[in-house]
């Protein structure tokens, strides 16, 4: 049977309780009658036989480029360039696809002889990986052939002996990127494109360039006009970055573009109720919810953190297509809005979101507070083209206990951001003006960011930035479950339950308001009309 | 305690109980193992089948005779035929097949499979496995006749098993007869085994049909109507009839309306003696007036004691 659409229910009194998840749990939450709840359409199946897909298009490159195994000449320089720990979310279990696409990239350049390859992890400002990280996403084949001749590198923003200035754009914005990738014969950039955002130029412009080049799209402005990052054409973010492509693709650097998607297949079959609809769960689905929910309860916060953190999403490969950078990433860009597209008929006065435990930047760490923020604001907002699911003026109530709880090794400047610059002001603008540079010129920051596995100093910034165009768009953020202190501190409201969170929503948006609630993850974009 | 466990149970919401379904959204027809669908055939198998066994001679028995002292009459006349048979009881409550299967003889027993509603006992997995297991139950149309379930049936009997059908298509609602459907006929016509007509009555007493189940909305105060379908003592009687074959030439409507008649005579002897019964045709006695409801009920012989029953065989004085 193929697999079904998503779509938007109509709660009515026959209408079971909806999931809600609540960081390091979940729910049942009894949503009022006639609110709506987006469902996301069911996972696509899998691609029978990904290796051979996987060769095909690196043989068969999409728009102006030719293939692989003609562009790999002994004597050459080949870089291999990978997206970081941030995706898949959840992590997904092995075989991971970049090892598949790597693995494929690597037979072919010991076909032609190719001597000097060496691999990075294009981390942008991310905190770089470990060991056990870097062997689950490359594979120990491939991590043992590299790793101990000095050939596996991760992306340094702040070596400024391994960054190449290409130039400005015409813009005025600087193009900054990895030096050893920007002088390779061919570079090589394998990507999940878990979200419509990602990939296209941004996976080179964004993953492997210096923060004196990604301050110019990582601002309070740019995200305010990135009406949403999911839909290139509305995003200035995508905008610069496709200026700053362009610029690279002229400066000479030769990219050859691997883009995959993979299905929505998001939890193992132990946790497969979480992506079911409720109706249709079965005994087992009830039996796992009840004995999943009551232990991850039970559990102290360490252990549901490392529960859940173990997950390992069963993500197949959908589609894998390799080329020109342009080409390559509006044929993925289809069957991304395919696989997760969801058709929505208007706005809505509030928005509910149930936030989980895992975002991009806290993958094997801690979901402190203003990555709750970010996942909220700045993630499930986005998720849509068009027009937010919720209208102009309108609230957002998330889910998640909002607990002020930091990892110090990864989250350092965080912690700092959290107790100097939340205390001051809430405004992205008058923060960037006023403390971004300070936290992003920290020589501790920066030592902890280049050689420990700490996120760049400025990280927190942005992650702030990244819910400018929310903060700007809704007049209330209630959080529902959240420590009060906390939510105070991110500018935002406490609940204690959805009926409290209706209340205090109530003087904003009339008594009787239209609800819709984003039954996410799996993913799923919104297409609003 | 059990009414107050049941509605406890039934008081569960989801996840405990089964999720309710959107009406916005329509019902698929889900692919299940249940109703017509279900493959009873390993409730056939030797284990499964001495299971049942243990379980008929030493649990339901026992039981039944506790709870329904059952006089049983017209047995002897099974003794000479092998099987399979098709037995044709009329249908007044849950525990019919129980007093049934403790009133055949031995001989045909355990191996009798029971035609039962796969509407009602086979609507889940969980029902189906237990109904199979302990009563032998086959799903059947109760509706119509099912070429299916037909099917099914008549490769059993083929097979050596014999069949026990209650062709008024579910219990009787008020205690008295209902008119008979084809099933009976059809598999007797089709495979030429015998049907013995049998008669129970008095197990109405034992346990009613619900007000509820009967479709009556249940007057009075709860307590009333929770305590018509309670499970209570009360004699019973099993009468069996004389075979009946299908003539040449006969086809199952015309065979139908004889078993019928053969189950309704039995009733008669019951009501009235053996002789009465074949020289009175009177439908009334067993099927009750053509009138209203209440003078149905009203019409019904008065429930008797365990002690009113036939006295005891003992020493003349």
């Amino acid at each position: 049977m193929s697999p079904r659409p998503g779509f938007v229910l109509d709660v009515d009194r026959s209408t079971p309780p909806t999931l809600m998840w609540k960081g390091e749990s979940f729910g049942l939450q009894k949503l009022p009658t006639g609110s709506r709840v987006i469902y996301a359409p069911e996972p696509f199946d899998a691609l029978e036989d990904p290796e051979t897909a996987i060769r095909e298009a690196l043989e068969n490159p999409t728009g102006d480029q030719i293939p692989l195994s003609a562009q790999l000449r002994s004597g050459m320089r080949l870089t291999i360039c990978f997206d970081d720990i941030s995706l898949p979310l959840p992590p997904m279990a092995a075989p991971d696809i970049r090892q598949m696409v790597i693995e494929a990239v690597l037979d072919a350049a010991a076909a032609a002889g190719v001597d000097d390859v060496v691999l990075i992890a294009a981390l942008a400002l991310h905190r770089r990986m470990t060991e056990p990280e870097l062997r689950h996403a490359l594979g120990n084949r491939v991590y043992d052939a590299f790793a101990p001749h000095g050939n596996l590198m991760q992306h340094d923003a702040e070596d400024p002996d391994n960054l190449v200035h290409l130039g400005v754009t015409d813009k005025g914005e600087d193009v900054e990127i990895n030096k050893r990738a920007a002088e390779s014969d061919l570079l090589v950039y394998v990507n999940i494109n878990l979200v419509a955002m990602d990939g296209g130029h941004k996976s080179v412009a964004t993953g492997l360039a210096s923060y004196k080049s990604l301050r110019h799209h990582h601002n309070p402005s740019t995200m305010r006009h990135s009406k949403s990052f999911m839909h290139a054409p509305d995003s200035a973010l995508h905008t610069a970055n496709w200026r700053m492509g362009r610029l690279i693709k002229d400066s000479g650097v030769n990219i050859f573009q691997i883009e995959t998607t993979l299905n929505t297949n998001t939890f193992p079959d132990s946790f497969q109720f979480l992506q079911k609809r409720e109706w249709e769960w079965n005994l087992r689905d009830r039996v796992s919810f009840q004995a999943s929910s009551r232990a991850l309860d039970a559990a102290p916060k360490k252990m549901a953190r490392q529960i859940l953190q173990g997950i390992k999403a069963p993500h197949a490969l959908r589609s894998v297509y390799a080329g020109e950078v342009e080409a390559v990433h509006e044929k993925i860009l289809t069957d991304v809005w395919a696989q997760q597209g969801v058709a929505v008929e208007g706005q809505t006065d509030i928005v509910t979101m149930g936030l989980p435990y895992i975002c991009p930047y806290n993958v094997n760490s801690i979901m402190n507070p203003i990555l709750v923020a970010c996942l909220g604001l700045g993630y499930f907002f986005n998720l849509y083209k068009g027009k937010p699911v919720v209208r102009e003026g309108g609230v957002a109530i998330l889910f998640h206990p909002t607990r002020p709880e930091f990892h110090p090794g990864h989250h350092p400047s965080y912690i700092d951001f959290f107790e100097q610059v939340l205390t001051e002001t809430k405004d992205p603008v008058v923060m960037s003006e006023k403390f971004e540079e300070a936290f992003a010129t920290d020589p501790w920051y920066i030592h902890l960011y280049r050689t420990g596995h700490a996120y760049h100093g400025v990280h927190p910034f942005y992650m702030w930035y990244w819910c400018a165009h929310a903060m700007e768009h809704l007049s209330k953020v209630i959080i529902v479950g959240g420590d009060p202190a906390t939510v105070r501190r991110l500018g935002f409201h406490p609940a204690t339950t959805l009926d409290d969170a209706l209340e205090i929503a109530q003087d904003t948006v009339g008594a009787h308001p239209t609800i819709t609630h984003l039954h996410n993850p799996p993913l799923f974009l919104s297409d609003v009309t | 305690m059990s009414n107050k466990f049941t509605r406890k149970i039934s008081s569960l919401k989801f996840p405990l109980a089964a999720p309710t379904w959107p009406d916005s959204l329509p019902r698929p027809n889900p692919k299940r193992n249940t109703g017509l669908d279900y493959d009873t055939a390993w409730a056939r198998r030797y284990p499964a089948r001495f299971a049942r066994a243990i379980f008929v001679d030493f649990i339901s028995s026992p039981l039944v005779k506790t709870m329904a002292p059952t006089t049983v009459t017209g047995a002897e006349a099974l003794s000479r035929i092998k099987g399979p048979v098709i037995f044709a009881a009329n249908h007044n409550s849950h525990v019919d097949t129980a007093v049934l299967l403790s009133a055949i003889p031995v001989h045909l027993r355990h191996k009798v499979v029971v035609a039962a509603a796969s509407d009602f006992f086979f609507d889940s997995t969980v029902k189906a496995t237990a109904m199979s297991l302990v009563l032998g139950a086959i799903p059947i149309e109760r509706s119509k006749v099912n070429r299916r379930s037909a099917e099914t049936a008549l490769e059993l009997l083929k097979e050596g098993w014999s069949v026990i059908i209650y062709p008024e298509g579910g219990r009787s609602p008020d205690g008295w007869m209902h008119d008979f459907k084809g099933g009976a006929a059809y598999l007797s016509v089709r495979s030429d085994a015998p049907v013995v007509p049998v008669f129970l009555d008095g197990t109405s007493r034992v346990l009613p049909k619900s007000p509820v189940e009967s479709g009556v909305s249940p007057g009075g105060s709860g307590s009333e109507s929770r305590s018509t379908s309670r499970l209570r003592r009360h004699p019973v009687s099993v009468t069996f009839g004389r075979a009946l074959r299908s003539l040449p030439d006969e086809d199952a409507r015309k065979m139908g309306p004889r078993i019928e008649a053969a189950v309704s005579e039995l009733g008669r002897e019951v009501a009235t003696d053996y002789w009465t019964a074949r020289r009175h045709r009177d439908t009334s006695t067993t099927h009750g007036p053509s009138a209203a409801p209440w003078r149905r009920s009203w019409a019904r012989p008065p429930a008797i004691k365990v002690s009113e029953r036939t006295p005891r065989d003992s020493w003349p004085e």
